[in-house]
């Protein structure tokens, strides 16, 4: 590759976590900016003006959402949140104010290196602009609507269509259940989530082989959905 | 003899005096014989004294009178501010307690000591407010003349023509550290006088002319001066006893004296003070409650407790005794305590009564030859005021059960004669009378005292008019006559009086049952309480209906603080409970501290300490509690207490087994997590180490980097189950939502894709189970600990099933495998915490994954078992209920 090596920033305060990123990331081929604090975070941001930001969500000084927030005011570069278990409600809170996806703790260096890929091929465009997509036996036709299944014609409703293609859309990356109630219900909608799960189900049942050890439409408890493409 | 040795009592009084005159500040009085003689000079010049020693000296309060010499010695002195006590709408000033407990002076001066505060005060008397002064630690300084002495107060107003209303106990001038006599002969306080040197009140200028008279003067110089030789003289006892100059040790005698209902009580207890004095003895007061003196009015027994609370004013122990005959009663009680002398007041009846029924002073000497027995003489117009008392009106209940009385006898009368004359041909005379006597029985049993006295001159009367020849007149033929007549007077009198106690004795037992009655239910409810609020509310319960009074438990918390029970009256001050408390005395209604308050309150004292406060709101403002009350309620609140006490201890002993048990769990914990964990920490470390060297091949290293992610992997997920348990055993609040159970499924075996990678895992779950309303994250843990272990427990290629079915209303989840199935006798330990199935087996976990799979099943109100199922393999089942969930809105 000819063009300028991908830049990321590391915003977390804890050393080791932060250079065991710098390192593995830095062998991939990246250029990383270390950052231990949030407004170390903010100004690395805004003037290494990086294609990603790796973002953990308990910082010393600053609260990670407000960093999120005021990342957001300027720039929608994707930002990928790191956090422990079980603080879903963080999760859901950090994505709904414009984080990207998120990533629990403890994790693998080729978990981190796959979401960051998917979240920069986002960025691109690459998978919106596609005309036919297709994960596993399932061929969806986004320009004609069609879905199929192994070949067979497989009959969608226009909620259980419009969530398909909402998340073919963000492929890759978590969408949490207000997300995906705005984009599909509209956002004067003010269902609940369990609409959200009602419709999944129905989903899985005509795309997925054992709907209930599903491959593709993953729940991510407590948080929401991704749809899992082939990596 | 036992006169030789020391009288233990006495040492351990000694002792204890000694304790605590340590703490408490020194009283010091400077007594003087009457106004006018010096005392606040002399009391202010010692404070200069004291301030020249370097001493911290405050005025409390110092009445200069506009004398300029006093106002003179105050200059110089820090006068603390006086409080303004709302009175009447009127603002007056009066001494500041708690600001002078603030302040916290080494000395203060308190002028008057007899003095009577403003109402509305904490203490209706000074002596009160000093008593907390010393208490607390501060020297007091206080003047007092003698007529103020309560043992000498009326001796004073014989002498004086005045009588005085402040009165200081004697006891409290008795335990008085140092006694300064201000001296000054009648002929220089005189001229001290006529020099306009004296103070004198306006309106009073007059009587005080009178009072100042040489004579006057002198007797009460003499009375000072004996009362300080009084003084002197026990001090030199006790001294002689202290360097035990002269090892005598007299048993201390015991006075004790008799009250009764008569106005001539109060002289009665007096005199038994001024005896006591001067024998240098103990006294107490007692009453005793007979039968007939419970039919004495209220405002009599009222006086009565006025009496005794005067008789513990001049320093005697007082007490109510009951008793069906008075000298048997008291007699009794004086050999229990060691008395000595009996005084009781002379017998008001006179010639042929007395000899009819001998004085309870010649009873008692009869029946005691042990005891001297004293007799007291009344003044004359004392017996007067008694007699006008007697004469007053009954009040109206009683004004007309005695009407009934007398109309029930009138008719008795008139039918018995009825009856009897229809029957005279069968009857002979003797008969009749008998028929009239019965009617005199049965009377005085229904209707009491006087319908029977009155039924048996009736009857007297009616015989002689209707029967005895000449019939229809009250002449009598045959003189004979006129002894059946005196006789059949007298028995029917001693008859209806019989008969009437009989009937007044049953109406005291029936009473009397009724209040054991009380006494033995409330204490079987407190036997079988179990909490402190049980007691409260058994307590309260009991004492409301027992005295017609509303009255509240008051508890104190962990920090010694009086909790405000619910729905409590406005009239119940919680500050005053509080003291009560803290100072562990009554106050309230009818006591000497804060009487004005409506509510009366007592502290609860159990063995150990006070263990709360009963506040009790009469129904009636004015009444004060009956003696028969007061023992009942004393009874009453030792049960409370020693119920509190109980329940305390109970506490006690629980909390230290749950103590021991946690640090037995606390233990155990330790011992697995510290194994648990040093395990793989202990091959990463060498696994680590091993990196180092160069000589690794590379397919080496990338095994050994493969078992230390495995190993890693691992503690993390130990400590998020140490972690999950913390949070849950905190107690977890559920997120619940409506979820498809297949969802929650779907996503525990995604979870646990990795570790259950030699497994087949295979879901049953029918399409049409209904949403399940649950916190999605909590059961998804459950499920991926129930996969986990089964993972762990069965060997590779082994087969876990997850199913779900609706059973009996509930929604059942089981995980099962056909592995080798649970060791014998598991089935419920296994959900314990830090039980693993195979003891220090090399499967790792530290047997929290199932004990958090139970608190979590049971936080949604499910159930979770284990059981093994054929050929082999353990089932693992948990229930979840089912609710109604929200009706799918389907798409148009």
């Amino acid at each position: 590759m000819n063009e300028a090596p991908i830049t990321l920033v590391v915003i977390e305060d804890e050393k080791p976590i932060r250079h065991f990123l710098a390192k593995s990331l830095e062998d991939a081929g990246m250029q990383v900016f270390e950052a231990e604090n949030g407004k170390r975070g903010l100004i690395e941001t805004a003037t290494r003006r990086p294609d990603l930001v790796i973002l953990d969500l308990g910082l010393p000084d600053m609260d990670g959402i407000e960093v999120i927030r005021r990342i957001r005011e300027w720039s929608n570069l994707p930002i990928l949140v790191l956090s422990a278990r079980s603080q879903e409600t963080e999760k859901v809170n950090a994505l709904d104010n414009g984080a990207d996806d998120y990533l629990t703790k403890p994790f693998g260096v080729a978990e981190c290196l796959a979401r960051i890929r998917v979240l920069l091929r986002r960025q691109s465009g690459s998978a919106a602009s596609q005309q036919v997509f297709q994960f596993g036996a399932i061929k969806v036709d986004l320009v004609n609507r069609l879905v199929e299944k192994a070949g067979e014609a497989v009959h969608l409703t226009p909620i259980e269509y419009r969530l398909l293609s909402t998340l073919i859309r963000h492929a890759g990356k978590v969408m949490t259940h207000r997300e995906l109630l705005r984009e599909v219900w509209g956002p004067s909608h003010s269902e609940s989530s369990q609409y959200v799960r009602m419709y999944m189900g129905h989903l899985r049942h005509k795309l997925e082989d054992t709907p209930a050890l599903p491959k593709y439409i993953l729940t991510e408890t407590g948080v929401g959905y991704r749809l899992k493409t082939g990596e | 003899m036992t006169d030789h040795r020391p009288d233990p009592d006495a040492l351990l009084e000694e002792l204890k005096r000694e304790e605590e005159a340590a703490q408490r500040g020194r009283l010091k009085i400077f007594f003087g014989a009457c106004a006018g003689v010096g005392k606040t000079y002399a009391m202010l010049a010692a404070a200069h004294a004291r301030i020249r020693e370097g001493c911290e000296v405050v005025v409390g309060v110092v009445e200069t009178h506009g004398r300029s010499e006093t106002a003179a010695q105050l200059i110089g002195l820090e006068v603390l501010p006086l409080k303004q006590i709302e009175y009447k709408s009127r603002k007056l000033p009066e001494f500041d307690l708690d600001g002078a407990l603030t302040r916290q002076p080494a000395l203060i001066l308190m002028d008057e000591l007899a003095h009577s505060n403003v109402e509305g005060s904490r203490h209706p008397k000074r002596w009160q407010d000093v008593e907390e002064l010393l208490a607390a630690g501060i020297d007091v300084y206080t003047t007092l003349n003698v007529q103020h002495l309560e043992s000498l107060n009326d001796i004073v107003g014989q002498i004086t023509g005045i009588v005085v209303r402040e009165t200081l106990p004697d006891n409290v001038f008795d335990a008085a550290d140092d006694v300064t006599l201000v001296d000054l002969p009648p002929d220089e306080l005189l001229a001290r006088l006529r020099a306009g040197k004296v103070y004198m009140p306006h309106q009073a200028e007059r009587a005080a002319k009178n009072f100042f008279r040489k004579g006057n003067l002198l007797a009460l110089r003499e009375l000072a001066l004996r009362r300080t030789a009084d003084r002197v003289d026990a001090q030199m006892r006790a001294y002689r006893a202290d360097q035990a100059i002269q090892p005598v040790w007299q048993a201390r005698e015991r006075l004790l004296v008799c009250v009764g209902p008569g106005a001539s009580a109060e002289k009665l207890v007096r005199s038994a003070s001024r005896l006591a004095a001067s024998l240098h003895a103990d006294w107490i007061a007692v009453y005793v409650e007979t039968p007939a003196l419970q039919r004495l009015p209220g405002e009599k027994r009222d006086r009565i407790l006025k009496i005794l609370k005067l008789a513990q004013e001049l320093g005697a122990e007082t007490s109510v005794l009951s008793g069906a005959q008075l000298p048997a009663t008291l007699l009794a009680y004086a050999r229990s305590r060691n008395v000595s002398k009996i005084v009781v007041g002379k017998s008001l009846r006179s010639g042929l009564s007395r000899f009819w029924k001998p004085a309870l002073s010649e009873k008692l000497a009869q029946q005691a030859e042990d005891v001297d027995v004293f007799v007291v003489a009344h003044d004359f117009f004392e017996r007067e005021e008694d007699v006008s008392r007697k004469k007053q009106l009954p009040d109206e209940e009683t004004a007309r059960r005695q009407r009934i009385g007398f109309l029930a006898a009138l008719g008795g009368c008139a039918l018995t004669t009825l009856i009897t004359a229809g029957l005279l041909n069968y009857f002979d005379l003797a008969n009749v009378v008998m028929l009239y006597l019965l009617t005199v029985v049965l009377l005085a049993i229904r209707y009491g005292r006087e319908a029977g006295i009155f039924s048996s001159i009736m009857s007297v009367l009616a015989f002689d008019f209707f029967f005895v020849p000449p019939r229809f007149t009250f002449a009598v033929a045959d003189t004979q006559y006129l002894f059946t007549f005196a006789v059949m007077l007298v028995v029917a009198l001693i008859i209806s009086q019989l008969a009437a106690r009989l009937r007044f004795e049953a109406t005291v037992a029936t009473h009397r049952e009724q209040r054991t009655r009380a006494l033995y239910d409330l204490g079987q409810e407190l036997a079988s309480a179990l909490t402190v609020q049980q007691i409260v509310e058994i307590g309260m319960r009991h004492l409301d209906a027992l005295l017609q009074s509303q009255v509240m438990l008051l508890i104190p918390d962990s920090s010694e603080q009086l909790r405000p029970a619910s729905e409590m009256p406005p009239q119940i001050d919680l500050g005053i409970a509080q003291w009560v408390f803290d100072h562990q005395q009554a106050a309230g209604h009818g006591t000497n501290t804060l009487p004005a308050s409506p509510a009366l309150y007592i502290p609860i004292k159990a063995p150990m300490r006070t263990r709360g406060v009963l506040a009790i709101l009469p129904s009636d403002k004015h009444s004060s509690l009956l003696p028969e009350q007061q023992r009942l309620l004393e009874t009453c609140a030792v049960q409370i207490a020693l119920a509190l006490e109980r329940v305390h201890y109970v506490e006690v002993a629980q909390d230290a087994v749950v103590a021991m048990e946690s640090e037995r769990l606390r233990n155990s914990v330790l011992s697995t997590v510290s194994h648990d964990l040093r395990t793989p920490l202990t091959s990463l470390v060498g696994l680590t180490t091993l990196l180092e060297k160069d000589t690794l091949t590379q397919h080496e290293r990338t095994e050994i980097a493969g078992i230390i992610r495995h190993e890693t992997l691992r503690m993390s997920n130990m400590v998020t189950n140490l972690l999950d348990m913390a949070k849950l055993q905190s107690g977890v609040k559920l997120n619940k939502e409506w979820q498809l159970l297949e969802e929650v499924i779907g996503s525990a075996a995604n979870a646990t894709e990795r570790n259950l990678a030699g497994h087949e895992v295979r879901v049953n779950v029918p399409p049409e189970l209904p949403m399940v309303e649950i916190d999605a994250a909590l059961i998804e843990r459950v499920l991926v600990n129930l996969l986990e272990n089964a993972g762990k427990y069965t060997p590779a290629g082994s087969t876990i099933t997850i199913s779900a079915r609706i059973e009996s209303g509930m929604l059942a989840v089981s995980v099962a495998d056909n592995g080798p199935g649970l060791p014998a006798g598991m089935d419920s330990r296994i959900f314990d915490k830090f039980t693993r199935g195979v003891k220090e087996s090399t499967t790792p976990g530290i047997g929290l994954g199932l004990a958090i799979c139970r608190s979590i099943v049971e936080a949604h109100g499910g159930r979770i078992s284990a059981r093994n199922h054929e050929p082999h393999g353990a089932v693992f089942t948990f229930t979840l209920p089912l609710g109604s969930p929200p009706a799918a809105k389907l798409e148009s």
